[in-house]
């Protein structure tokens, strides 16, 4: 058994709107130092199947089609095997 | 003339659903049926429409798992053969993640969700979803989203613009396209574009809520009559070849 973990993050030359109020908030804390926030997605998924090659074809090919929009985001992922 | 048969898509999390197929049904007096989002066939449709909504509560990305439907393969195949569809809304946002209309649609500029009456012009008035306008002509018709933010990359926009595919951008009332008319942030004021063999139109706003004629607003009746139009002169010419063999 595998699991993945999939960071889907907007491309640097896309508008984040939602990270610019974040940093707004942040600011608003009082953290003036903070800046470029950027909001992603954070996916984790169990694979079962006792080879990492295929655990990590699983995870790039369902990021390509699914998890990921690659006209606006990019993603990238870790696998490891799950300790039983 | 025969009644132009018109599919509607019922995804869960559609709610623009019964109206698209109250205006085809009743106001515009066709055929409409809805098709639940799990049939493996649309049927004997002339048209399909993709209706507005959060088709699974717009979960991931806004049109990302509804593409997955199962009636989707078989609406790929009806625009792949030429067939009518149209997507409204979220099923503009369904269309461009199906791949069968180029970009995507982002978060409002603004974080905000806008639901109100804008005016959008006509940039091309021969395709099969609005001929039934004038070029240039200004129509009011009302959005209601939070992720209408057209984007592409520069050369897929180059195209769009060459080949006249955009069809509706945000203007004033006077007709000029202007940022303070652009509600979401869309690239060049892109309300609506059409693929490039013409058979394929998405438009964040809704033609349905802007049909009857009770509330005030019936600009959007142009779009489904330019549609009905479109393909009932199809079906004339098939019962006149239809006559004409049986003789």
């Amino acid at each position: 058994m595998f699991h993945s973990k999939v960071f889907v993050t907007l491309k640097k030359s896309i508008l984040d709107p939602q990270g610019k109020a974040v940093e707004q908030g942040i600011h608003s804390l009082g953290f003036d130092a903070v800046g470029d926030v950027r909001i992603g997605k954070y996916i984790e998924m169990d694979i079962d199947t006792n080879s990492r090659e295929d655990a990590e074809g699983m995870t790039k090919e369902i990021s390509d089609k699914l998890l990921a929009n690659l006209i606006m985001e990019s993603y990238s992922f870790t696998t490891e095997p799950v300790k039983e | 003339m025969a009644k132009v048969k018109i599919g509607v898509i019922v995804f869960p999390g559609s709610n623009c659903d019964h109206d698209a197929h109250y205006v085809a049904e009743t106001i515009m007096g066709q055929d409409a049926r809805l098709i639940w989002h799990k049939e493996g066939s649309i049927g004997d449709v002339d048209v399909v429409i993709l209706p507005g909504g959060f088709s699974y509560g717009d979960y991931l990305r806004c049109g990302a798992i509804a593409r997955f439907s199962p009636v989707m393969k078989d609406v790929v195949r009806f625009a792949n053969n030429g067939g009518l569809v149209i997507g409204i809304c979220n099923g503009f946002q369904v269309l461009t993640e199906a791949g069968l209309l180029p970009g995507v649609l982002l978060r409002n500029k603004s974080l905000l969700f806008i639901c109100k009456y804008l005016h959008l012009r006509v940039e091309n008035a021969k395709t099969k979803f609005t001929h039934q306008c004038e070029l240039g002509e200004i129509i009011e018709i009302p959005i209601a989203h939070g992720e209408g933010n057209y984007f592409t990359d520069p050369d897929t926009l180059k195209r769009l613009e060459d080949n006249q595919q955009v069809v509706f951008r945000y203007c004033d009332r006077s007709g000029k396209v202007t940022d303070d008319a652009n509600p979401n942030g869309s690239l060049n004021n892109i309300a609506g574009i059409i693929n490039e063999t013409g058979n394929v139109l998405g438009m964040m706003p809704h033609p349905e809520r802007a049909s009857d004629p009770v509330l005030k607003h019936t600009d959007g009746r142009k779009i489904f009559k330019s549609m009905i139009r479109s393909v009932g002169s199809q079906l004339q010419i098939a019962e006149s070849l239809v006559t004409e063999r049986s003789l």
